[in-house]
């Protein structure tokens, strides 16, 4: 007999609550910020409705802040599967007055990211944002539902949560609610490697070692670019360096490797004894500062 | 581990205990002995176990995620952890032991492979162990592991652990459970966890790792009974996919193949499996629990919700179900007459309460036919009447097809889950 290994297991799993998702929901959408996680997300949402075109649009919450290899990336992806894209911006939000920016040497527009997508879910009348986060991510990730309810003001209660049990998912909700669903949530960092190696899914070309202006902060390098306040002790000088994770640069360490492609990557995650997030300043600035956000809405 | 090195199968386990029994520190151990937790993961639990004035770094931090169960010391929802071993791939549903929470521990049951039931060698087996077996019974956990632990504190007796194992096979000689281990350990010491106790000579079977990596878990699914659930039904619109109608699911039971019989529910109506669409493309056959797109020779009228199975083997076709509920509501009973939105596969229907049966005791098994008022963490024998046919199996042949929940229509929560007997 045929043996279904992990990773097809995991791929049925996140195809089924795809399907589910367009199944429940009259208006969903994925939310796509460019990391290889919504790349993964948007070829499994390819072979979920195959040959049918998928049948939501990818939303992007752009900070202003991108890399530009990011940037580039996403419109390639989004020509190759005919997909159709709304970008959410944060500047816009800023020149609206909905929020304002932060100020200092950590400044990042991570948290300001809340409002945009909010208000981006709400001006097209999404009833459910696909997201690929992770349950081995994060600790507060790690009690996230599949499909996770959010109330009008797009608010998670963690104590209160729907049991899920089998593969029956309740998505029911009143007018202006909305769910958050979590497709991927029983990946692991080396799982996602693990597949987009098997299915040779070319990647941004941040994840791979390059070499790049970085500054060191907290233990962290960062890259240089034009969006970070620099202290007056803070050095520019070169690194080999690979991203981990991909988010707004202000926030998004980069990683000393030699990893040039995916199975140097893999090889490198395998022995490591730091977590991915361990980069992410963004998680570093309190205890529970993942749990916080997510309460209010963050993705 | 290497790109290559990825045909290892997935096993998902869960465990439940309360504060003392070690299940914290045996979870510690499998994920620290498996290198799965990450140096800067370790460093944050150690600054906070030293800032709370605790002794030893305090594994139980790793799991226990959300700011309130950090605050309380206490696991109060399901925490999934990760962890792999060159052979396999491992999910925990790490569940609390508590009566108050035997809903937290049916939801980590509903998909387990393997029940972990952890026993104090001191103390053997208590209410909580009791209750942990009846849950693994009622949720159909294919295999159970009682791990008798703290070995250490009882100076690594055979006699304490044969006792212990005897008390609990004849407890569970009432249940129905098909397959159960037993292996003494210590998870303090890491005698017969992941490494062989040379302690204990005198047991001569497997480690619990040896056990995890090992135990047969490809026949868990129902591999008789055809059961294609209907999801989605795929319609390209386009040119060059004109006619085409894929019926999109996941195999619930059975293996379907490229030229097929099969009868679709509720039509009735014949056809033949015309191909399978898997996500690698043409597949020549399809087995739980793959998520495929069946294509039939004829064009018959399917919809979400509809069911795909053999002619010779159908499930039976009712509105009247005879189910086990587990109670999840801590605002409102269960009462009858009560009207919820069932779901079952990929089914949506109403259904009504017609009966109470009796509400059991899952520390007795005993039933009670006079109290039956079914409030949150009760279990109850039910009966109820659905607006439509719905395609059950009985649970413990199929826990897909034999398994529903039932949602408040006022407050759209999931109230209750139900197995059908």
């Amino acid at each position: 007999m045929r043996v279904i290994n992990h990773l097809d297991e995991l791929e049925s799993e996140s195809i089924y609550i795809l399907r589910e998702v367009a199944a429940q929901f009259e208006n969903p959408v994925l939310m796509f910020s460019g990391g290889k996680d919504s790349i993964l997300m948007v070829y499994l949402a390819y072979k979920a409705f195959y040959p049918a075109k998928i049948p939501f649009p990818l939303l992007h919450i752009d900070t202003g802040h991108n890399f530009p290899e990011t940037i580039e990336y996403r419109d390639s992806l989004v020509e190759k599967f005919g997909a159709k894209l709304i970008v959410g911006s944060v500047q816009e939000a800023i020149d609206q007055g909905l929020v304002s920016e932060e100020v200092g040497f950590n400044a990042s527009r991570n948290g300001l990211q809340t409002t945009a997508l909010l208000e981006a879910l709400e001006k097209g009348k999404y009833d459910a944002a696909l997201g690929g986060a992770r349950r081995d991510e994060e600790k507060a990730r790690a009690k996230e539902r599949f499909f996770s309810h959010r109330d009008e003001f797009g608010q998670w209660d963690p104590k209160n949560q729907r049991p899920e049990l089998w593969n029956l998912f309740n998505g029911r909700k009143n007018m202006g609610e909305h769910f958050r669903v979590f497709p991927i949530s029983n990946w692991t960092e080396l799982d996602v490697w693990q597949y987009l190696a098997k299915e040779e899914v070319p990647l941004p070309s941040l994840y791979f070692a390059h070499e790049r202006e970085v500054i060191e902060r907290d233990g962290t390098l960062l890259a240089d670019c034009g969006f970070i306040n620099k202290r007056p002790d803070e050095k520019v000088f070169v690194e080999k360096v690979r991203c981990r994770t991909i988010g707004d640069v202000t926030c998004t360490g980069v990683w000393r490797s030699d990893a040039e492609n995916v199975e140097d990557i893999i090889k490198e995650i395998s022995t490591t004894r730091m977590t991915e997030r361990g980069g992410r300043t963004d998680d570093k600035r309190s205890e529970t500062s993942m749990e916080d956000r997510k309460k209010l809405g963050y993705f | 581990m290497s790109i290559k090195n990825t045909n290892s199968e997935l096993l998902r386990f869960t465990t439940a205990g309360s504060v003392d029994d070690g299940k914290s520190t045996l979870i510690g151990r499998l994920l620290y002995d498996s290198k799965s937790i990450f140096q800067d993961q370790y460093e944050a639990i150690e600054k906070v176990s030293e800032r709370r004035g605790e002794e030893e770094v305090n594994l139980a931090l790793l799991t226990d995620g959300l700011k309130s169960e950090r605050e309380q010391g206490i696991t109060i929802d399901v925490a999934y952890r990760y962890f792999s071993t060159p052979k396999r791939k491992f999910i925990i549903a790490d569940t609390p032991g508590h009566i108050q929470y035997t809903r937290n521990m049916v939801t980590g049951a509903s998909t387990a492979n393997v029940a972990l039931i952890l026993i104090d060698a001191r103390n053997g087996v208590i209410e909580q162990t009791k209750r942990h077996a009846i849950i693994s019974s009622l949720l159909q956990i294919p295999h159970l592991v009682v791990c008798i632990n703290k070995m250490d504190l009882v100076d690594y007796s055979q006699e304490q652990y044969e006792k212990i194992k005897d008390s609990f096979e004849n407890f569970a000689s009432k249940l129905d459970v098909k397959d159960v281990s037993f292996i003494p350990i210590s998870a303090l010491k890491g005698d017969n966890v992941v490494n062989r106790s040379e302690n204990m000579s005198w047991y001569e079977g497997a480690t619990l790792m040896y056990y995890l990596e090992n135990v047969h878990i490809a026949s868990d699914h129902n591999l008789i009974d055809n059961r294609f659930p209907v999801q989605y039904v795929v319609r390209p619109y386009s040119d060059e996919y004109h006619d085409y109608r894929g019926y999109a699911g996941r195999v619930a039971g059975g293996t379907f193949k490229v030229g097929d019989n099969v009868v679709t529910l509720p039509s009735g109506f014949g056809s033949k499996i015309k191909s399978i669409v898997g996500p690698r493309g043409e597949q020549s056959d399809a087995i739980p629990p793959e998520s495929v797109t069946i294509l039939l020779e004829d064009d018959i009228d399917i919809s979400r919700g509809d069911m795909i199975v053999r002619p010779n083997n159908q499930p039976e076709v009712t509105q009247d179900l005879d189910v086990m509920i587990c109670w999840f509501d801590h605002m409102k009973s269960l009462v009858p007459r009560g009207k919820y939105t069932l779901r079952h596969s990929t089914q949506e229907a109403r259904c009504i309460v017609k009966e109470i049966q009796y509400k059991l005791d899952i520390e007795t098994l005993s039933r009670d036919r006079e109290n039956i008022e079914i409030k949150v963490n009760d279990i109850a024998r039910v009966m109820l009447r659905s607006t439509k046919p719905l395609f059950l199996d009985a649970y413990k042949e199929n826990r897909i097809t034999g398994s529903i929940i039932l949602v408040d229509e006022a407050t759209n929560n999931t109230v209750g889950v139900g197995m059908v007997i």
